[in-house]
């Protein structure tokens, strides 16, 4: 019972961080119907700036430098996204969606080549922000500082998204363009704008993940986010895409099954675990969990 | 009928002409490029049957490479041997030809029986989830390979016999874009682009879809196995990581450059990316950023493909 409540724990913690990373995904997917295989490497990104930008704040108590080092490299990834978005995507607006789809694999190749071009394609060691220790211990089932902050830092994060996209101005026009792009369009919402703002969201949140996965598993490297993005991508379409609850549920659910899977079954299974799944949830309910059924008209 | 035999036999007689002449002339590296050149054709022709002909987007088609590379590697290592002390009265030079050809047929039916078992459930789904549901199937068939000490799992498979030359990897080059051609232009064959089209309206003409892309589908794997058979024999050592997610994105990229249902196009593009690919080696590691964005300027500039036909369409 011991070994099972920690392997919760443990799951529950790394499918946060999944959850961070899927709605991002989502939020691409609801506004532009494109899957941003780009997403994962901004998370990489997140995470190797955050390294530097540990070693640039050296000074300031453990909190302080996580803030700066956290703020710091969601403002590098909120620019890269919005870069992104402008450069690559905003040009393919109305190419057909394959195109789309080919460059956004195309952005993640650069991303993770001119990663290792820049940052060494060697694993990195992710500084310590703050230093593990057990907070809470129940008859032998840990929760540990970091496990902790995870929590927190993405319920926060999720509690701020939902506020914006459900009770904002901002967030009224995001979901309206998500609904269409040419009815937004003619009620005045400026579409490009909201689109930019959308990468922007997922970006700082995907940056987030990125430190916080710093902290629990402090090897970084520049091609870090392929496999994490994937999965996320996976646990978004197993919330149903486009929907933000889902998202978190999506990524949860992927979380904790794979840590049973690594700790029950085998390590090895671990990365076949996503797509198994993923095969089995799109056979049964194409939607996902929460999406929403729509039956196409002639 | 006669004439037809005469283009084939001559066809085959020019192939070994060349391939003495290849053989001869082409230093190791440059027959190393030709070859994966014909490789490539293979792979991205049964793609384009697939994704380019039918619209049903598979991004783990490397999967059905590495099936089928594993399984005439697997065939040629283990079961071999024992054919061998059978029929080692056959002359070697009649029996090699026919133990790589027996390979080349389990690579092929190990992916045809792969794509039945993968494709019948997934292609209930549309566009991205199908794709995604594809790219999970890759990379499943990579963790299973990993973990399957048979075959060699995470040290890799060795020692495979080197048959595949010029002539063999042409031959079924040309196979695959004549049976690719001769399926696409019949009758039945309409079918495909139809459902790419619109599938309710093929659906109202009486078509059934799933089986027409379960056809598709399931022929492309074949042909992706064939390629990977022949890739096990020629590279003589396979490895997991030869398969992965980037080399399905490779073939990907081919088959819209080359436009979605040109067979040409696809024939073409196929080739020029390998040698792109051969080209921009010197880079070293400003290769595969060179080689993205190539892709993605592309993907901007030529949204249909590279190809001259549709270069008219755009521009008229």
């Amino acid at each position: 019972m011991t070994e099972f409540l920690q392997q919760l724990i443990n799951g529950i913690a790394s499918g946060s961080i999944y959850a961070l990373i899927a709605l991002g995904y989502t939020m691409v997917y609801g506004v532009l119907r494109l899957i941003n295989f780009a997403h994962g490497d901004v998370y990489m990104v997140g995470a190797m700036s955050g390294y530097y930008f540990a070693q640039l704040f050296t000074r300031g108590g453990g909190w302080l430098r996580f803030s700066l080092v956290m703020l710091g490299s969601m403002a590098v990834c909120a620019a890269l996204g919005a870069l992104i978005e402008r450069l690559a995507y905003r040009p393919l607006r109305k190419a057909p969606r394959i195109n789309a789809l080919i460059t956004a694999i195309g952005v993640s190749i650069f991303l993770e080549y001119l990663g290792q071009y820049l940052f060494g394609a060697d694993p990195k060691r992710f500084p310590s922000l703050l230093p593990e220790e057990n907070l809470v211990n129940i008859k032998g089932v840990v929760i540990t500082n970091i496990q902790m902050v995870i929590f927190v830092v993405s319920i926060i994060l999720m509690l701020a998204l939902n506020w914006i996209v459900q009770r904002t101005k901002v967030g009224k026009a995001l979901r309206a363009v998500s609904y269409s792009h040419t009815a937004s369009y003619l009620v005045g919402i400026p579409v490009n704008q909201v689109i930019s703002l959308t990468f922007v969201f997922g970006s700082v949140l995907a940056a987030a993940a990125g430190i916080l996965i710093g902290l629990n598993n402090p090897r970084v490297d520049p091609l870090m986010g392929l496999l994490p993005g994937l999965k996320a991508f996976v646990a978004a379409v197993l919330g149903g895409i486009g929907s933000i609850p889902g998202a978190l549920v999506g990524g949860l659910l992927m979380g904790i099954s794979e840590t049973f899977v690594a700790g029950y079954i085998s390590d090895t299974y671990r990365n076949a675990l996503a797509f198994v799944l993923l095969i089995l949830i799109l056979l049964v309910r194409p939607t996902g969990l929460f999406g929403k059924t729509s039956q196409e008209k002639v | 009928m006669i004439k037809r035999v005469t283009i084939v036999i001559l066809f085959v007689f020019a192939l070994l002409g060349l391939n003495a002449v290849v053989g001869r002339f082409l230093n190791a590296y440059y027959l190393q490029i030709l070859i994966f050149m014909g490789i490539n054709i293979i792979l991205a022709t049964s793609l384009n049957l697939i994704n380019g002909y039918t619209g049903q987007f598979n991004l783990g088609h490397a999967g059905f490479m590495a099936i089928g590379a594993y399984a005439s590697a697997a065939f040629s290592l283990f079961a071999q041997p024992f054919l061998q002390a059978w029929f080692g009265f056959i002359p070697a030079p009649v029996l090699t030809p026919i133990f790589f050809l027996l390979s080349l047929v389990c690579s092929v039916l190990l992916a045809l029986i792969a794509g039945l078992l993968i494709g019948m459930p997934t292609l209930r789904l549309r566009g991205d989830y199908l794709a995604i549901a594809t790219l999970g199937f890759g990379e499943i068939v990579g963790v299973v390979i990993n973990n399957m000490k048979v075959v060699g799992g995470a040290t890799g498979l060795g020692n495979i016999p080197e048959y595949s030359d010029f002539f063999w990897v042409f031959l079924f080059a040309a196979l695959t874009v004549w049976v690719v051609g001769k399926m696409t232009r019949s009758a039945k064959g309409k079918s495909f682009p139809a459902i790419r089209e619109d599938e309710i309206a093929a659906l109202s003409l009486g078509m059934s879809n799933t089986r027409v892309k379960v056809t598709a589908f399931v022929i492309g794997a074949g042909f992706a196995g064939l390629g990977g058979g022949l890739f096990a024999h020629f590279m003589g050592y396979l490895h997991v990581n030869m398969f992965g997610f980037l080399r399905s994105v490779e073939i990907v990229v081919m088959v819209v450059l080359g436009g979605m249902g040109n067979l040409w196009g696809v024939v073409i593009a196929a080739a020029l990316l390998t040698g792109l690919s051969e080209a921009l080696r010197p880079f070293k590691e400003w290769r595969m950023i060179i080689y993205s964005l190539l892709i993605i300027i592309t993907m901007m500039v030529r949204s249909n493909g590279i190809s001259l036909k549709n270069w008219r369409k755009a521009s008229a």
